[in-house]
């Protein structure tokens, strides 16, 4: 379109070009044109539109069963925690030919999470997560960069995703040193901050019991019906009164500043770990999510 | 401006009084129409050092002509000062307030003091700016994005929030000025379809000034507010939310790329029918899709924020809505190129100037199409390819409809010729250096270059197109500075110019050149149609002798 609207400008420009005292002739104005170049160029659009559109939904829909994969963005380095208890800066490792979910929140400003290879890209914003997936088909390192404006440092937050065969993968999963994994290291911190008084797992508590609660619908005291997905867990967390659990009272005290970024992942982690009872269904290898007995 | 000779029998704004004080204290629009084309100047000329800054440091790879924090500061201040204190006030408050009087066959403006209020505003709005630049400058990206801005910058950020604030009214008073005048003031016989589409297109862009400007006001009072008092309505820790400040900065910033953009528009709907020597084709499509594009451009503001988390229905909406913008742009393309069609076109610069605009104009659209599909869009932004982009239409756009329109008026404003020859060379580098400067950037963009980097020494491979970005804004710069040279040289030296050198339709027209203070001795009446080139002789053939 753009090439006919500059080959139209270089025909007339030349061909009418004033030679002396040429008249121009006047038109002026015809609705059938402007008919035509106003539906042709919209129905263009349209198409291109749906066709954007189709895209950006499957972009945007993680598929089940995709590993989960927690990022932490702060000025101004990528921090990443695997399921397993592998943690990285600046550096993911993912193993080839698998769903990865990214579940991202930034400690300070606003960062943009971006793999250009991939053709994707997220802003990671403080207060609340935002996801990101791919499944990376062709083993190999990829660039990734920080792509919203975060402060002095913002081109050196970069870092590399390594894309690995499954062999290299358990390989470099079984390397270095790991306390636990994610959704244990949540479990503890679930009774040194003493949340399992009030939410107990074994009988109702003075707090909702959450075994089971995570990916299903929770019914508020106001009439509401919310999804306990991975930002209900962390409001809940940090902001508990902004949605009262049908039957609960309003008593459960903020942990806004007590709990890291890091920390709050974990604990997110463990109340999803606590609904995913049923072996087979995840791909992930998670803990038993039994009852807390053992000590760290 | 006070010192070009002019015979002394043709009285007129410019000689009618001498003296600093009959400047300052002017309620004249062509005479405050001057006082800001001097200040939009400076401020041209300060954006456009630091861009130079940032094409040198990216010359290379490794992050060595400044500290990143100098760095990160020269990007902030270049996109503020073109934005707010030289592109939203360029074409209206310089080209606009000169002529939309004269055009609709008025003595002046509706509030010709309001006029000069709403040029002090901008000087203390500009001069605060300024005294922000030397005292240390702002960090945050043109943008103020939140909570860098509001929590974790060092910068002075309420220094330039509170000048662009300021600004702000000085735009607003211009918009309400507009479009009182377009209402009120218009001549006898001077219909709504007999106003040039000059006055309409500005008439859209007094709407969008009115209506939107406010809303930016507040969003950056309410950053200000946020960094002194610590309301914490951005602030997630206390229930605020950073992205809400996204939507109300891209509600008025948005809409500002059409005040922008629309009043170049006005000056090629002018420029291109004249060149042409025919009627404008469509004239009811222009004019109305001039008023689409400020009723649309206010409903797609989010498509800022594809990538920021916002809902996937709510990006289906702003998708779609920005395709619909992109028709009443287009519509306006077509008709500028068919109006060429069996015309008998002259190359002078004004119409160099205006073709450039169409090309890359064009380009910019189009572009602004690939980032409204929401799949592409993940990918490109925040890229190179939308710094690119915005540059197509801002640059591309704006500052070539505002180039032409200068050179196009210049002999009424005047009353000098400016020289022929040194036009056509200037437009010429101006069109190669600009595309040499920015389109490389949409490679670098789509290869995912992010934008705002300082130091991109982990990707060497992209230096190539980075220098081939400098050396264009070299030849950029040059094309910049022959205008300024050679329109204040012919304002000595340059050939008197007649009343209608171009031959062109138009109130403006009629008037001597320099007009006098109250532009018509009496008020015309009008009896005929905006455009009626049959009527009109064929100028004289353009010389290209000095």
């Amino acid at each position: 379109m753009t090439l006919a609207i500059f080959g139209a400008i270089v025909i007339f420009g030349v061909k009418y070009r004033r030679h002396h005292g040429r008249e121009a002739h006047q038109i002026e104005g015809s609705m059938i044109l402007e008919i035509a170049w106003s539906v042709i160029p919209l129905g263009i659009f349209m198409v291109v539109f749906g066709w954007g559109a189709v895209i950006y939904f499957h972009e945007r829909t993680p598929p089940r069963g995709a590993t989960d994969i927690y990022v932490v963005g702060k000025q101004w380095m990528w921090k990443i925690q695997h399921q397993e208890g592998q943690r990285e800066i600046n550096e993911l490792h993912v193993p080839v030919d698998r769903d990865i979910k990214l579940i991202m929140t930034s400690q300070d400003v606003i960062h943009s999470f971006f793999i250009p290879a991939f053709r994707i890209k997220q802003d990671v914003i403080p207060g609340r997560y935002t996801t990101l997936w791919f499944r990376a088909t062709t083993p190999g390192t990829y660039h990734l960069f920080c792509s919203q404006f975060c402060g002095t440092d913002h081109s050196g937050m970069i870092g590399q995703v390594v894309v690995m065969n499954p062999a290299d993968y358990q390989t470099w999963m079984s390397g270095g040193t790991v306390s636990g994994s994610l959704a244990q290291n949540g479990e503890t911190l679930f009774e040194q901050l003493g949340c399992s008084t009030c939410h107990r797992l074994d009988v109702q508590g003075r707090g909702p019991n959450l075994k089971g609660v995570f990916g299903k619908p929770v019914q508020l005291q106001d009439g509401r019906t919310v999804l306990a997905d991975d930002n209900y867990v962390r409001e809940s967390v940090l902001n508990p009164t902004a949605k009262i659990v049908s039957g609960f009272q309003p008593i459960m005290p903020s942990f806004q500043g007590q709990v890291s970024e890091e920390q709050l992942n974990a604990l997110v982690a463990y109340v999803k770990s606590l609904s995913q009872a049923p072996a087979g269904v995840a791909a992930t290898p998670t803990n038993n999510p039994g009852p807390a007995a053992e000590k760290p | 401006m006070a010192t070009q000779e002019i015979p002394p029998e043709r009285k007129n704004y410019l000689n009618a009084e001498y003296g600093i004080r009959s400047w300052l204290f002017t309620t004249d629009h062509k005479r405050i129409a001057m006082l800001y084309l001097v200040s939009i100047t400076a401020m041209f000329f300060v954006g456009g050092f630091f861009a130079l800054l940032i094409r040198l440091e990216l010359l290379t790879p490794a992050g060595d002509l400044l500290l990143a924090d100098t760095y990160n500061k020269m990007f902030s201040m270049h996109g503020q000062v073109m934005v707010f204190f030289f592109l939203i006030p360029s074409i209206p408050a310089v080209l606009g307030n000169f002529l939309i009087p004269m055009m609709v066959g008025a003595k002046d403006l509706a509030f010709p003091r309001i006029n000069l209020l709403s040029w002090y505003i901008y000087i203390v709005g500009a001069g605060l700016y300024l005294w922000c630049i030397a005292t240390g400058g702002v960090d945050t990206g043109w943008t103020f994005y939140t909570p860098y801005s509001s929590l974790f910058s060092n910068s002075h950020v309420i220094e330039a929030g509170l000048a662009i604030f300021i600004a702000g009214f000085s735009s607003i008073l211009t918009g309400l000025n507009f479009v009182v005048t377009v209402h009120r003031m218009r001549a006898p016989g001077m219909t709504w379809s007999r106003l040039p589409l000059f006055v309409w297109s500005h008439y859209a862009t007094s709407i969008i000034m009115l209506l939107g400007t406010p809303v930016i006001a507040i969003t950056l009072v309410l950053v200000v507010l946020e960094r002194t008092l610590n309301l914490g309505i951005f602030d997630p820790t206390r229930g605020g939310d950073p992205v809400l400040f996204q939507h109300l900065f891209w509600f008025y910033s948005h809409p500002a790329v059409y005040i922008m953009i629309l009043p170049s528009m006005a000056v090629v709907s002018e420029i291109i029918p004249c060149f042409s020597r025919k009627r404008v084709f469509g004239y009811n499509f222009v004019a109305m899709s001039s008023i689409a594009i400020a009723v649309i451009g206010f409903l797609v503001w989010a498509h800022h924020m594809f990538v920021a988390g916002i809902s996937l229905y709510s990006a289906l909406v702003f998708s779609f809505l920005t395709f619909l913008v992109a028709v009443p742009s287009a519509i306006k393309v077509f008709n500028w190129t068919a109006t060429m069609y069996k015309g008998s076109i002259s190359f002078s610069t004004p119409m160099l100037y205006a073709l450039g605009f169409i090309g890359l104009f064009t380009i910019g659209g189009l572009t602004g199409v690939f980032l409204a599909t929401l799949g592409l869009d993940v990918h490109v932004h925040d890229t190179y390819f939308v710094i690119a982009h915005f540059h197509y239409v801002m640059v591309g756009g704006a500052v070539l409809g505002f180039l032409g329109g200068m050179h196009f008026w210049w002999p009424k404003i005047t009353g000098r010729m400016y020289p022929e020859a040194w036009g056509r060379v200037a437009a010429i580098i101006v069109f190669i250096g600009f595309n040499l400067t920015f389109f490389p950037q949409f490679v670098l963009g789509y290869l995912g270059m992010p934008r705002r980097y300082w130091d991109y020494s982990h990707m060497p491979e992209w230096q190539g197109l980075n220098v081939l970005s400098t050396a264009g804004a070299t030849i950029l710069a040059v094309g910049y500075l022959l205008p300024m040279v050679y329109m204040l040289w012919s304002l000595r030296y340059g050939k008197v110019a007649d009343d209608n050198p171009w031959q062109a339709t138009g109130l403006e027209w009629t008037t001597q050149s320099p007009p006098t203070t109250f532009n018509f001795d009496e008020t015309p009446i009008v009896t005929w149609e905006a455009y009626e080139y049959e009527k009109m002789p064929l100028p004289q053939e353009v010389t290209l002798e000095r």
